[in-house]
C-alpha cells in the first residue's frame, strides 16, 4: 500500500509542479525568456492567502481569489516595467539577469514585510482526507483538491488556447512575433495576457503548495520554481502537455527517490534524470528539436 | 600590425587595473581605511572576480550559458581542501602545499568540466543552461552525503555517516557530509588572490587572442561556417569548457583555504552562486574581461557598503541590478544614452574650438 | 581524372526526394556553374558535397577518393570549401580574424604555446598574418583588415566570405549563389574577382547562381537542375539552348 501512497502523493506534489511549469512554459513559448521571478510569485500568493485570512479575516475561497488577482496585477505590472523594455534587447541574457533581480526583490520586500522566519500556513483545504482499503490508504484532502486543480487548469487553459481568439493569438505570438504584427495581433498585449495568467496559475500553485507543506516563508518559492522549470524543459519546454508530463514524473520521481532511495539525495536524482532525459531527447519529452537550416 | 597592438594594450591596461585596486586597497587597509568585515571579504572577492572572468569564457566567448559554474568551484574546493587538510603534516611549507593544492582543485575541476561537457556540450541555448544547473546542484548534493576518514589501514567512505566509516582508534574524519570540512589551514591571503586574478586573466586573455580562442569564437559567431574551414566543433567547445572549470576550480581552491570549515550549502555552491557569477559577467559586459571584474568588486561590495541601512540593502541591491541591467540594455535606453551622448560630446567640441 | 566526380546521387527528407541520381564531373582548373530554378536542389546538391547532409545513395570521389559519410570538417581537409546563400561569417570577429580562422589547419601551434606566448606563437601568428593580408589584397579587402565582419557592406561580406573559403586551400571551391543582391557593376567585378581567383590560385569552382550574365560569362561547363534530376550537362552555350532549359526557366 505505501507503494500505492507514495504514487498519490508523487502526482500531487507533481500536479504542483505542473501547474508553476505551465507559467514558464507559457512565458517561454511567447518571450523565449527564463521567468526566473516565477517561483517567488508563488510565494506572494501564499503570503497573500494567509494575511488575507489570519489578518483580514476573509473566507478562505474569497482569500484565494484575492490572491489570484493580486498575483495577476503583479505579473503584468513585473512584465511591463521589468521584462518588456529588454524584449528586442541585444542579448537574451539580459532579460534573465532582470529576471533575477526581480526574483530578488520580491524575496526582499517579502523579508521586510512579513519577516524571515518561517510561519505556518493552515490549510484552506476544506475537503476531508479519502480513507480507502480499509483504512490502509489514506488520501488527504489536499492532494484530491490539488490533483484536480491540476486536471481542471490543464483542460481550461488548453481549450483556452483551441477555442479563443487571444488563445490564437498566443500561438501566432510564440511561433513568430514579426508575423503576428503584421497579421494585426496586439503582440505587447498577448505577451502581457500570458504573463496574466501565469501569474494568476503561480497564486493558485502557492496556495496548493503551502496546504500541503504547510510552511512558508521569503524563500518557499524558490526550489519548487527551479524544479517547475526543470519539469517544463523535461517536458519540453514550450509545450502545455509536456508541462503536465514534465510535471507529473518529477513529482513521482521526487517522492519515489526520497522514499526508496535517499532523502538526501531526491533533488540529486531529479536533476539527474532530467540530465539523462535531455541527452536522450535533446528538446525535451514532447518538444520538437529544429535543425537550423543550411 | 597595428591590430595587435591594440589588444596587447588593452590587456596591459587590464593587468594594471587589477594592479593598482591592489596597491589602493593595500595602502587603504595599512592605514586603517578599511574595516575589518570588509577586510574579511578580500579573499572572496578574489574567488568571486576569478569566477566571473572564467564564465565570461564560456558565456561571452564561447557563447554558451551555463548555470552550474558554482558546481566547479565546489569541487576545487572540496577536493583542494581535502588534499591540504590530509598534506597539512606531511608537506609543512605551506606555499608548496598551496601551490599542489592549486594544481588539484584546478585539475579535479577541469576533469569534471570534460566529463560533463562532453554529454552536455550539444545541447543548445537554455537547454545547456538547464542542464549544467541540474550538474552544478548535484555535486553539491553528492559533497552533502560524502563521509571520508583516514585510519592507520588508509582511506574510508560512506555515503551515510561517519559512525559506519568503521575508523580505527585514532583515526580522523577529513570529509563530515553536511559538517564538511573543518581545519583546512588558512593558507589563502589578499596577495596570493590577486597574484591569482593575474594568472587567470593571463591564460584568458591570451587564449582569446590565440588560434585555439580564435576557433572558439568563430564557433560562438556561427557554428556551420566554423565546420566548414575545418574547426572540430567539439575539441574547441570542450577546451573552452574545461579552461573554464579549472579557473572556477581555482576560485574554489582560494574560497576553501579561506575558511575554517567548509560546507556546501546552496548560498556558496548552489545555483544561486551561480547565477550571482551570472549577473557579474552581464552586468560587466558579455565577452569584457575587464567589466566582470568591476562589475563582480561593485557588486560584491555593495551589500557591505549599504550594511547601514541594514534591512532595506538588499531590495537597494536587487532595484539597483535590475535599474542597471534596464539601463545598459533597452535598447530605448541605448538610442537615449547615444543621443545625449553626441549632444555633449558636439557641445564639447564647439566649446573647445572656441577655447583654441 | 576527374577531380570531382559524383554518380547516382540521391536524398529524400521525409517522402521527399530532393535530389535524384544526380550526377557531375568537373576537370581540375574548371569553372562550373549548377543552375536551375528555385527549390530545384541546388543548395542540397552543395550540402550533400560538404557532408552537412548524407546522401541516401550514391558516391562523391574527389581525386579518385570517396567522401561520402565524412564529415563537415574532414571534407573540408580533403580540399572542399565553400560560401553561403545567407552569409555565414564569424561577425563579431574582425575581418582579418575571418580569414585567420580559415587558415586554422594551415598554420598550426598549441594552445598551450598559445597561452604562454612561447615563440613559435609569434612566429606562426606573423605568418598567418602575412598570409591573410595577401588573400585580403587580393579581393581588395585589406584596408578593412581591423573592420568587424558584421560592419561591412553586403557586397563585401560576400567576397569576405570567398576570402576565407580561400584560406582553408581548398581543391575545390563551391560559392552559393556569389553574386546576390550585388548590383550589375559589383557583378562584374566579382566575376573578374572570380576568373583571377582561378588562374592564379590554379582553383576549381562550383558556383550556383541565377544571375544569367555572370553564368554565361564565366561558366565553362554547366549543369541544370530542375526538380532535383539533372536536366541537361555540358558546355555552357549548348546548355544555354537547349530547348528542355529554356522550358523550364521560362515556363511553357
Amino acid at each position: 500500500m505505501s507503494f500505492i501512497s507514495y504514487l498519490v502523493n508523487g502526482i500531487s506534489l507533481g500536479s504542483v509542479y505542473a501547474i508553476i511549469a505551465l507559467g514558464y512554459t507559457m512565458v517561454y513559448g511567447i518571450a523565449k525568456m527564463l521567468n526566473f521571478a516565477h517561483g517567488d510569485v508563488i510565494m506572494v500568493g501564499a503570503y497573500v492567502v494567509m494575511t488575507a485570512i489570519a489578518s483580514g479575516g476573509l473566507p478562505p475561497a474569497a482569500a484565494v481569489l484575492l490572491a489570484v488577482v493580486f498575483c495577476t496585477i503583479l505579473g503584468v505590472v513585473i512584465e511591463s516595467v521589468a521584462y518588456r523594455p529588454l524584449l528586442n534587447a541585444a542579448s537574451s541574457l539580459a532579460v534573465l539577469i532582470t529576471a533575477i533581480g526581480v526574483s530578488y526583490l520580491l524575496q526582499n520586500v517579502a523579508l521586510l514585510v512579513f519577516g524571515a522566519n518561517t510561519k505556518s500556513f493552515s490549510s484552506v483545504v476544506p475537503v476531508p482526507a479519502l480513507v480507502l482499503a480499509g483504512g490502509s490508504l489514506t488520501i488527504s484532502g489536499e492532494t484530491i483538491v490539488t490533483i484536480v486543480s491540476c486536471i481542471v487548469i490543464m483542460a481550461g487553459l488548453t481549450l483556452f488556447i483551441k477555442k479563443t481568439k487571444a488563445g490564437q493569438a498566443m500561438l501566432a505570438v510564440s511561433e513568430d512575433k514579426g508575423a503576428a504584427q503584421l497579421m494585426g495581433i496586439n503582440v505587447n498585449g498577448t505577451i502581457a495576457l500570458t504573463f496574466a495568467i501565469g501569474s494568476a496559475l503561480a497564486a493558485v500553485a502557492g496556495v496548493l503548495l503551502c496546504s500541503a507543506y504547510p510552511s512558508l516563508n521569503p524563500y518557499t518559492g524558490a526550489m519548487p520554481g527551479i524544479k517547475a522549470f526543470v519539469a517544463a524543459v523535461f517536458g519540453g519546454i514550450g509545450s502545455i502537455p509536456g508541462a503536465l508530463i514534465g510535471g507529473i514524473l518529477l513529482g513521482v520521481i521526487e517522492i519515489f527517490g526520497k522514499a526508496y532511495i535517499s532523502s538526501q539525495m531526491a533533488d540529486a536524482i531529479v536533476f539527474g534524470v532530467l540530465i539523462i532525459v535531455l541527452i536522450v531527447k535533446p528538446a525535451g519529452i514532447l518538444g520538437k528539436n529544429i535543425q537550423e537550416k543550411v | 600590425m597595428k591590430k595587435m597592438s591594440k589588444t596587447t594594450r588593452s590587456n596591459l591596461i587590464t593587468y594594471l587595473m587589477v594592479i593598482v585596486i591592489f596597491a589602493v586597497v593595500q595602502i587603504m587597509v595599512s592605514t586603517g581605511h578599511v574595516s575589518s568585515l570588509l577586510q574579511g571579504l578580500l579573499v572572496p572577492l578574489c574567488a568571486y572576480v576569478i569566477l566571473a572572468v572564467s564564465l565570461n569564457l564560456t558565456v561571452g566567448i564561447l557563447g554558451e550559458l551555463s548555470l552550474g559554474h558554482a558546481g566547479f568551484m565546489c569541487v576545487g574546493a572540496f577536493t583542494s581542501a581535502f588534499f591540504s587538510k590530509c598534506a597539512v603534516e606531511a608537506i609543512p611549507a605551506a606555499g608548496v602545499r598551496y601551490f599542489l593544492a592549486l594544481l588539484i582543485g584546478a585539475a579535479a575541476a577541469g576533469i569534471c568540466g570534460i566529463l560533463i561537457g562532453i554529454p552536455v556540450l550539444r545541447l543548445k541555448g537554455d537547454y545547456l543552461a538547464i542542464v549544467t544547473l541540474a550538474f552544478g546542484e548535484i555535486i553539491k548534493n553528492i559533497v552533502n552525503i560524502l563521509f571520508i576518514g583516514r585510519d592507520d589501514k588508509g582511506f574510508h567512505f560512506s555515503t551515510k555517516d561517519s559512525m559506519s566509516l568503521g575508523l580505527e582508534e585514532g583515526g580522523k574524519v577529513i570529509v563530515n557530509g553536511p559538517q564538511g570540512i573543518t581545519g583546512t589551514p588558512k593558507d589563502s591571503t589578499f596577495v596570493v588572490g590577486v597574484i591569482l586574478i593575474l594568472v587567470t586573466l593571463f591564460v584568458v586573455l591570451n587564449l582569446m587572442h590565440s588560434r585555439s580562442g580564435r576557433a572558439i569564437m568563430a564557433i560562438r559567431d556561427n557554428r556551420i561556417a566554423a565546420e566548414s574551414v575545418g574547426i572540430n566543433i567539439t575539441k574547441y567547445k570542450l577546451m573552452a569548457f574545461s579552461i573554464s572549470a579549472a579557473l572556477a576550480g581555482v576560485a574554489g581552491v582560494i574560497y576553501a583555504h579561506n575558511l575554517a570549515t567548509l560546507t556546501a550549502q546552496p548560498k556558496n555552491f548552489g545555483y544561486n552562486m551561480s547565477i550571482m557569477i551570472l549577473v557579474f559577467v552581464v552586468l560587466g559586459g558579455i565577452g569584457n574581461m575587464r567589466g566582470s571584474i568591476i562589475a563582480a568588486i561593485i557588486l560584491t561590495l555593495l551589500p557591505e557598503l549599504l550594511r547601514g541601512l541594514s534591512d532595506y540593502r538588499m531590495l537597494i541591491y536587487a532595484v539597483v541590478l535590475i535599474v542597471m541591467m534596464l539601463f545598459n540594455w533597452s535598447p530605448k535606453a541605448i538610442e537615449w544614452r547615444e543621443k545625449y551622448s553626441a549632444r555633449f560630446r558636439r557641445k564639447n567640441g564647439k566649446s573647445a574650438k572656441e577655447a583654441a | 581524372m576527374a577531380l570531382l566526380e559524383v554518380n547516382n546521387l540521391g536524398i529524400s527528407f521525409g517522402g521527399l526526394r530532393a535530389v535524384n541520381e544526380f550526377h557531375l564531373k568537373i576537370e581540375k582548373g574548371c569553372l562550373y556553374g549548377l543552375i536551375g530554378p528555385n527549390g530545384a536542389g541546388k543548395t542540397t546538391v552543395f550540402n550533400l558535397l560538404t557532408g552537412v547532409y548524407k546522401p541516401n545513395e550514391g558516391v562523391i570521389l574527389l581525386d579518385g577518393e570517396n567522401i561520402v559519410g565524412k564529415k563537415t570538417i574532414d571534407i573540408n581537409k580533403a580540399g572542399i570549401a565553400r560560401t553561403f546563400q545567407n552569409i555565414r561569417l564569424f561577425k563579431d570577429l574582425s575581418v582579418l580574424d575571418n580569414v585567420k580562422a580559415g587558415l586554422h589547419n594551415h598554420y598550426k601551434y598549441s594552445t598551450l604555446e598559445g597561452i604562454f606566448r612561447l615563440p613559435k606563437y609569434f612566429k606562426v601568428e606573423k605568418a598567418m598574418d602575412e598570409r591573410a593580408m595577401e588573400l585580403l589584397s587580393v579581393f581588395d579587402l585589406d584596408k578593412e583588415a581591423d573592420t568587424l565582419a558584421a560592419n561591412l557592406p553586403y557586397g563585401k561580406q560576400r567576397k569576405l566570405e570567398i576570402t576565407r573559403a580561400l584560406a582553408t586551400e581548398p581543391k575545390l571551391m563551391l560559392l552559393d549563389e556569389p553574386a546576390a543582391g550585388m548590383n550589375p557593376n559589383e557583378t562584374r567585378e566579382l566575376m573578374e574577382t572570380i576568373r583571377f581567383v582561378r588562374d592564379e590560385f590554379h582553383m576549381t569552382i562550383l558556383l550556383i547562381e541565377h544571375d544569367m550574365k555572370l553564368v554565361s560569362g564565366i561558366c565553362e561547363e554547366l549543369t541544370v537542375l530542375n526538380f532535383g534530376e539533372v536536366l541537361a550537362q555540358g558546355d555552357t552555350s549548348d546548355v544555354l539552348n537547349n530547348p528542355e532549359v529554356i522550358k523550364a526557366y521560362l515556363g511553357e
